[in-house]
């Protein structure tokens, strides 16, 4: 710590622009995150119909929804959606990512290939599916396979399982993107100490590379636990939180109340909620992390 | 932990600043002066009719322009109501009258039509009667009626019906025995796009009519107490259920839109044997399903009897019209234009024709030799018959109830079509929003 003030001081005329330099990015973060979230919290204490006139009414919104029961299971569902999806998307991020870190000409190959499913928009793969999925005229009956032609967006646990694979196809690649990137990192000297003490490749894995890719992984659960939280258009094309509201995330409750039923007081209130989940959330990660997560990643290589 | 702590403090304190900066901006507000806009439904054949009436206005009124945009369907209604509440609405809003259109009315955002009727009572002369009702939100008119009359139809495919040797449903208890008779063959006995939701209330919209008349939808839209646990209620949601425990509908029904028309797809490729839908789906599978409709393959008719129910087999459920209403935040140029529009724009001889040619009924008077003169006359004179001899004629119920009952309504009729909730439990959720 100390040697580090010591350098700052030496390069106080410096200091003096950087501060600049983040204003840009502040001045955007205000203008469309802090004011906007100051503007539903106090919406939040209204009763509006998004059309009318906006009327005070203190707390009535907030208890409509705390009493509704649509909010529990709200939760429960978007927290089914986080942890599955990060219970699916994990590992199989983490083996690609590894895999795809080779060398080989034919893994960048696959590489490329494999991330296109980034470059689509999420309505577009929503949309995609759902005309893929249609149990008359999908890809199980032009395919003649039966056990394709289910009703997959019309069972509550059909919908949720496909809810799932359609956000880890779009997202895998991402964090495979990411690990690759963590994998990369990881000096070849100690695979090589490795392979001298008789290790094998399974054993590598995984007393090299997970334990090398902890803060990787916290990164990547971050992204995808606290960006789970705001799935929606996926969500909002695909099964439109149906059948019934089996596929009800918490973004997706708080659209449709105040665009679809006109109650943006309680809308407002959701938003809310949905702010400090994530906040909560981000902040556990980063407890789960260590608190130093900026401490150096190559313990024991050098 | 100490700098995070920091940063939020300093967050804190900016938020205040920010938004006093936020507040001088100001909006920039609607389109200002110049031309008309005019947002509304895409989708064939429809869309083409519409963009045909601005483009004919246009031209005879090089000046004086209207600017359209089209928009699908579902997106419409919540970007309407978006667009009206910010403010930013377009001068001419196409809506379906009812629930919503009290809605902007009440809050001011659409211009009283009530005088111009007045100064014009041609234009009203004209028009249906029975297409203003939708229209009129405490006496006073909101909307032009435009466009068709749609009633809903129980459409069915000849050529299943013959291969099966049965003859079409005269009663609910002969819906209820076709049924096993189709799946016996493999073919559905009712196509339904249950993903769109309405697609569904199109059924309770009739089998409460058919088993409790008029009188029970009608006191719940007044928000009488418990109007949804009224017997009959409870007996057509009932009825409702038999017929989905009956596999009446086709298989993975929830996981088809009406969007998509893969509904009526179903019905003109013989995989379904029926299906209940608006008086549109005639020019839809006109245009789709090949020689299905020029071979006389489509056959229709009203909903069924039920038997021992109370209501005439003369009412019938949908849309009375289309609404054309101004707002209230246009210049006034633009509602000039707009008026302009109604008076010499809607409904015009031609839009008409294109109407009657793919299979809709306009709602002007008088054009019964037109009809006639069809290449569908027939369905367009059995739709007239219908709109014209309806002793009552049902609103659909999502557009007659205000958005927030609506949308509570629909999410219910999901669950009970996936046999989620009881009558009971959907009868309390629904008397928890209606009841005033």
């Amino acid at each position: 710590m100390s040697t580090l003030t010591a350098k700052q001081d030496v390069r106080r005329p410096q200091r003096s622009i950087l501060p600049w330099l983040a204003t840009p990015a502040l001045l955007l973060f205000t203008g469309f995150a802090v004011v906007p979230l100051v503007g539903v919290f106090a919406l939040s204490f209204t009763t509006w119909d998004g059309i009318g006139s906006i009327r005070l009414t203190g707390l009535t919104s907030w208890r409509a929804v705390l009493t509704d029961p649509g909010l529990p299971h709200a939760l429960w569902v978007t927290f089914l959606v986080m942890a599955v999806s990060w219970a699916v998307q994990t590992p199989l991020s983490i083996l690609l990512g590894t895999f795809l870190a080779g060398r080989q000409r034919y893994r960048a190959v696959l590489g490329v290939v494999y991330f296109v499913p980034l470059m689509l928009s999420s309505a577009a793969i929503a949309i995609a599916y759902e005309a893929l999925l249609d149990p008359n005229f999908g890809l199980g009956a032009g395919l003649k396979i039966q056990a394709l032609s289910q009703d997959w967006l019309g069972r509550p646990g059909l919908a949720f399982g496909v809810v799932i694979f359609v956000v880890s196809w779009q997202f895998v690649p991402f964090h495979s993107l990411i690990y690759q990137g963590g994998v990369q990192q990881i000096p070849k000297s100690l695979y090589e100490a490795a392979q001298l003490d008789g290790a094998g490749r399974v054993r590598q894995f995984f007393s090299i590379t997970l334990p090398q890719l902890k803060y990787t992984i916290i990164t990547s659960s971050t992204l995808m636990v606290v960006g789970s939280l705001t799935f929606f258009d996926l969500i909002f094309v695909l099964t439109e939180g149906g059948p019934g509201d089996a596929t009800r995330v918490l973004a997706l409750d708080m659209y449709k109340r105040g665009f679809q039923a006109s109650l943006m007081g309680p809308a407002s209130a959701i938003a809310v909620i949905l702010v400090l989940v994530g906040l909560a959330l981000a902040l556990l990660l980063r407890r789960l992390g260590g608190r130093d997560a900026a401490a150096s990643q190559l313990e024991g290589a050098s | 932990m100490a700098l995070s702590r920091r940063t939020l403090l300093g967050l804190a304190a900016a938020v205040p600043v920010s938004a006093a900066l936020a507040a001088c901006g100001g909006s920039s507000g609607p389109g200002k002066g110049g031309a008309a806009t005019y947002w509304y439904l895409n989708g064939q054949p429809q869309e083409g009719v519409r963009a045909g009436a601005v483009d004919a206005f246009n031209k005879a009124h090089p000046d004086t322009q209207i600017e359209d945009t089209t928009f699908q369907n579902d997106a419409y209604k919540t970007k309407i109501k978006t667009a009206i509440g910010a403010g930013q609405a377009p001068t001419v809003i196409w809506g379906w009258g009812g629930g919503t259109l009290r809605a902007y009315a009440e809050a001011g955002q659409v211009e009283d039509l009530t005088p111009w009727f007045d100064e014009n009572p041609d234009v009203r002369k004209g028009l249906f009667p029975s297409s203003f009702g939708a229209a009129t939100v405490d006496g006073k008119i909101y909307a032009m009626p435009c466009e068709t009359v749609q009633p809903i139809v129980l459409y069915y495919n000849k050529r299943v019906f013959d291969q099966v040797k049965v003859e079409p449903p005269e009663t609910w208890d002969d819906i209820m025995a076709l049924v096993p008779k189709f799946n016996a063959k493999g073919i559905a006995p009712f196509a339904l796009g249950g993903q769109s939701r309405w697609t569904n209330m199109m059924w309770l919209e009739f089998l409460f009519d058919r088993i409790g008349g008029p009188e029970v939808f009608q006191a719940a839209i007044e928000g009488e107490k418990n109007a949804w646990s009224h017997p009959d209620a409870l007996k057509a949601l009932t009825a409702l259920q038999d017929l989905v425990k009956a596999d009446g509908f086709v298989k993975g029904f929830s996981s088809i839109t009406a969007d998509s028309n893969a509904d009526q797809a179903l019905l003109y490729t013989g995989r379904a044997a029926m299906m209940l839908h608006g008086a549109w789906s005639y020019g839809i599978q006109q245009a789709d399903g090949g020689d299905f409709v020029s071979s006389d393959s489509l056959g229709f008719m009203t909903f069924p009897a039920v038997e021992g129910g109370k209501g005439d087999l003369s009412n019938t459920v949908g849309n009375p019209a289309q609404y054309l209403s101004v707002s209230a935040k246009a210049s006034a140029e633009q509602k000039k234009i707009a008026k302009d529009f109604f008076a010499t724009g809607i409904l015009q001889e031609e839009e008409v024709k294109q109407w009657i040619g793919n299979g809709s009924v306009p709602i002007r008077l008088g054009t019964e030799k037109l009809l006639a003169a069809s290449d569908n006359a027939e369905f367009l004179q059995f739709t007239y018959d219908i709109a014209s001899k309806a002793k009552v004629f049902v609103q659909s119920w999502d557009q007659a109830l205000s958005p927030t009952a609506a949308e509570t309504l629909l999410d219910n009729i999901v669950k009970l079509f996936q046999l989620s909730i009881s009558p009971q439990q959907f009868a309390s959720n629904l008397n928890a929003v209606t009841a005033a």
